[in-house]
């Protein structure tokens, strides 16, 4: 029963991808063992938590989620009255034994949750389920934007238009989101902190401050251009080694791979994860309820986004925003939410398969 | 198609798509401009550092060291990192004993700057101390530092280099080119805060200087000095210079200035204490300058050592001018002209030349030009030309004035009389054999000329206290009154002393000048108070250092000397005079 509830292809990607990871880990850490032990034990324990929740019915899932939901939102609520400040944002609640990022949470619970209202209202949504969604998704959105974590905010609202959009909405409603989207963009701009802003203003131009704000940007892409074709070789990766590159054991982590393996590994690295995302949403079409396929696709469309934010903001396609490269990035929570929700997707893929057979 | 299946499908595309924009931007990045990144990324991790060249020694005859140069560090500080990084800078204010606001402020001076000293020429553990604070921004460079171990003795000779090593006098400046080593270059590979974190390549590996071996004898220059120092203070005088040239080879062995200064420590000298005055002062000779004006009137065949000169009462009036004598001497020979010093005789020996030939004589003597040797700051004598000359100025001229001289014309005009009646240009670098010269008399003149000089360094003589026990020395006294420019005339009771002579006197070897300059004290000799005549001021000097010389270089004595023959005077000779 073990060995059928597990899938094994999306298994063996997601294993080569983490242990590949705390191998550059090791490499950006400049060689920091106890930065590889502290992330391989979150690996771990991720791992764990994607045995257990494999195993556990889907319908406990459906069940739970709405209360999982309720459990992110009040604890981004306490976030922002108890939580821990770190580079000027509240975003962690310490558990003493390691601090937690109810936001990370929230980015599984949230497609659960639209999932779950979905398959409570079969059918394609009327405008007062739209709302409702709506609601289900601006909510912890909103409080996440003011911890603040812009990225992350918008990495909740793109999961939660995924479910949306493949909920089967009507074409008129989405085009009303576009206006939406369009009204809201001068608003929200006037609500952006000014790094938010300057981070733009330096995504279009990085040179207008090349030693300040745009200086991640433009070290990232020295990095990942000197890598060229094969790259510098492991541990060699000049621009990490000399700490040209910030934040490289985090949001930069792709800039040392890219540098040190060149753009045989950087396709490479795209390919594994292509794989992992391909095969997510082969088993989440599998699934045999709404809840099941929405959930699914919902958790897969997360980590896309993650993904192609990370790897597009290293790149320079897309504005420098916080977000880590899924179960590559040093970070805790993240580690165990994405292979917790990655266990879910196995959980309700093997479902279908144990009703079929 | 179901509604969810289609927009499965349109997602997939959509995803598809953003998977192949990241693609594109990656080939775009890594192949495309690949270059153009790999460049930035060399400019921003490369850079290049100066390796400072080792500067060459300064070296006497023997090998002994002069000028050395040791290793050094030096701290500076790149402030556009230091500010823009806000790197608190106290701990190393602490370590270099600075406040520290005054160490912020000075950075804070020069924000755009990306180079500034902070500390220079630090002993290399403790610049490694400064490293080990590990201050982004802070780094330490290795330069050499010039140390000359004989301090003040060699000062005015061996000059001195700049903080950035560069020669700015004396030696140090003429032989710069020699001495001065190439400072390489190398490619260091250097981390975000700019500290070089290994090698990359070497470019140019820097070429050492070459060690520059002087005529100097270190021995002799201390002894110079020494003798000469002593007897500057006692007398109170302005300043005094010594030369001790080798007549084998024409090379300096010692060239003594005092007052002189510590090269090693100097940020709080006078420019003036740098003169080397042996070379760039002028002054009068004063009866020095006898010798040439009869060595003129020898190598005309017409006088002989023994020839008469009737000096009559010691008076001589000539174009409004009275020259006289101490005493009057009557009728004597030229050789006791020189050993009396008597003016008349001299004035009346040279109006018996003519002046065009006269001229030639003494220009021959390097007289009225620049005396060789190299040295910066050198100034050429003043001798006017003959077509100029009245009788008086003729006259005056044979006993030394109406002429000017540096100590080393003095002493290269010595030398010619020595050498045989060659003219030959000195130097200070050490060498087998002189340079070819130009003959000026024969060497039966300067053989006869030397004899007769013997005679003044002996009892009946004006230099009697030049005399060396075991050697004859051939020398002259001088004395003569101090002109002013500032106050147009000569000074009443200021004297220009000097003592220019050789030894052994048959073959010499060595030519000593001594010059002592405006004397404020008198010379207490023989109970009585007197001025400080050449013969009483500087032969004192000139038979130390002479003496000294003959014994350090092991010259063997005079055939016919008396050994040991010791005498009362020499007691005397030891104290001031």
């Amino acid at each position: 029963m073990f060995r059928t509830r597990i899938d094994r292809p999306l298994l063996i990607a997601l294993l080569l991808l983490g242990l590949g990871g705390l191998v550059l880990l090791f490499s950006a850490s400049g060689g920091n063992w106890q930065l590889v032990f502290r992330q391989g034990i979150r690996l771990s324990l991720g791992l764990i938590l994607l045995f257990a929740l494999a195993m556990t019915p889907p319908r406990y899932f459906r069940m739970a989620s709405p209360a999982l939901y309720l459990l992110a939102l009040l604890l981004l609520v306490a976030v922002l009255i108890f939580g821990a400040r770190g580079k000027g944002a509240e975003r962690w609640i310490n558990l003493g034994l390691f601090q937690f990022q109810p936001a990370e949470l929230m980015k599984l619970a949230l497609p659960l949750a639209l999932a779950w209202y979905f398959h409570e209202h079969p059918g394609a949504p009327r405008w007062d389920e739209v709302l409702a969604a709506t609601l289900i998704v601006a909510l912890p959105a909103a409080l996440i934007v003011v911890e603040p974590d812009l990225g992350t905010g918008i990495l909740v609202i793109g999961a939660g238009a995924a479910v949306l959009f493949l909920s089967g909405i009507k074409p008129r409603y989405l085009f009303g989101f576009a206006l939406l989207l369009a009204a809201t963009l001068p608003l929200a701009w006037h609500f952006l902190h000014g790094y938010q802003r300057q981070r733009l203003l330096i995504f279009l131009d990085p040179q207008r401050d090349p030693l300040g704000a745009g200086y991640h940007i433009i070290q990232s892409k020295i990095a990942i251009g000197s890598g060229a074709l094969f790259g510098q070789g492991f541990l060699k990766g000049s621009q990490a080694q000399l700490n040209f590159l910030p934040e490289r054991t985090t949001d930069f982590i792709f800039s040392v791979f890219a540098e040190q393996f060149g753009l045989i590994g950087s396709l490479a690295l795209l390919a594994l994860y292509a794989f992992i995302i391909g095969r997510g949403f082969i088993l989440a079409a599998r699934a045999h309820t709404r809840y099941g396929r929405l959930a699914a696709a919902g958790i897969v469309s997360t980590f896309t986004l993650y993904v192609v934010v990370n790897v597009g903001m290293v790149i320079g396609v897309v504005p420098v925003v916080g977000v880590p490269l899924p179960l590559v990035s040093y970070g805790g929570t993240s580690i165990v939410t994405v292979l917790a929700g990655f266990g879910i997707l196995m959980g309700i893929a093997a479902h279908r398969r144990l009703i079929d057979a | 198609m179901k509604v969810h299946a289609r927009r499965a499908v349109v997602a997939g595309v959509l995803f598809s798509l953003i998977a192949l924009m990241l693609v594109l931007r990656a080939v775009d990045l890594q192949v495309i401009k690949q270059s153009f990144f790999a460049g930035r990324a060399a400019h921003q991790q490369l850079r290049t550092i100066r390796l400072p060249a080792h500067r060459g020694m300064i070296l006497d005859r023997r090998g002994q060291p002069i000028a050395i140069s040791t290793p050094v560090d030096s701290v500076w500080a790149n402030p556009r990192v230091i500010l823009g990084q806000k790197v608190n800078l106290a701990p190393l204010a602490r370590m270099l004993g600075e406040a520290p606001e005054r160490l912020a402020q000075r950075v804070k001076g020069f924000p755009k700057r990306e180079f500034l000293y902070i500390a220079r020429g630090l002993p290399p553990a403790r610049a490694q101390s400064i490293l080990g604070l590990e201050l982004p921004g802070v780094h330490v460079q290795r330069e050499y530092r010039r140390y000359y171990p004989a301090g003040p003795v060699a000062a005015s000779v061996v000059g001195f280099t700049n903080i950035d090593d560069r020669g700015q006098y004396g030696l140090e400046l003429e032989y710069n080119h020699w001495l001065e080593g190439k400072p390489g270059a190398m490619r260091v590979v250097t981390s975000a805060t700019g500290t070089p974190v290994e090698d990359d390549e070497l470019i140019a590996a820097p070429r050492p200087g070459r060690n520059l071996v002087t005529s100097l004898d270190m021995r002799i220059q201390y002894l110079a000095h020494q003798a000469l120092a002593g007897k500057v203070a006692a007398l109170g005088a302005s300043w005094g210079a010594a030369i001790v040239i080798d007549v084998k080879t024409g090379g300096i062995l010692a060239m003594a200035n005092v007052p002189s200064y510590n090269p090693n420590v100097r940020s709080d000298l006078k420019a003036s204490l740098y003169r080397n005055r042996a070379v760039a002062d002028l002054f009068e000779p004063g009866s020095v300058f006898k010798p040439f004006v009869i060595a003129a009137a020898l190598a005309t065949g017409r006088w002989r050592p023994e020839s008469w000169v009737n000096t009559g009462d010691g008076t001589l009036d000539i174009g409004g001018y009275r020259i006289r004598d101490d005493r009057a001497l009557g009728r004597i020979s030229l050789t006791t002209l020189l050993e009396k010093s008597s003016n008349v005789g001299a004035a009346k020996v040279a109006l018996s030349l003519n002046p065009e030939y006269l001229y030639r004589v003494l220009s021959g003597f390097g007289f009225g030009s620049l005396a060789a040797g190299g040295f910066p700051g050198t100034v050429p004598g003043r001798l006017e030309f003959y077509g100029r000359w009245v009788p008086a100025q003729q006259a005056a001229i044979s006993r030394g004035y109406g002429v000017s001289v540096t100590a080393l014309e003095l002493a290269q005009g010595y030398l010619a009389i020595a050498d045989g009646g060659i003219f030959r240009p000195v130097g200070f670098l050490k060498r087998k054999r002189s340079d070819s010269g130009v003959r000026v008399i024969s060497s039966r003149v300067a053989a006869e000329l030397r004899r007769m000089l013997t005679t003044v360094v002996s009892d009946r003589g004006t230099g009697f206290l030049a005399e060396v026990p075991n050697y004859r020395v051939a020398g002259k006294t001088g004395t003569a009154r101090l002109y002013s420019v500032r106050l147009g005339g000569y000074v009443p009771g200021r004297y220009t002393s000097v003592f220019a002579g050789m030894a052994p006197a048959r073959h010499p070897r060595l030519v000593v000048v001594v010059v002592i300059q405006d004397a404020s004290h008198q010379v207490s000799f023989g109970g009585r108070n007197l001025i400080a005549f050449g013969g009483l001021a500087a032969a004192p000097v000139f038979q130390q250092i002479m003496a000294g010389t003959l014994r350090l270089l092991n010259i063997a004595p005079d055939p016919g000397t008396v050994l040991a023959k010791l005498k009362p005077r020499a007691a005397w000779q030891q104290g001031p005079a």
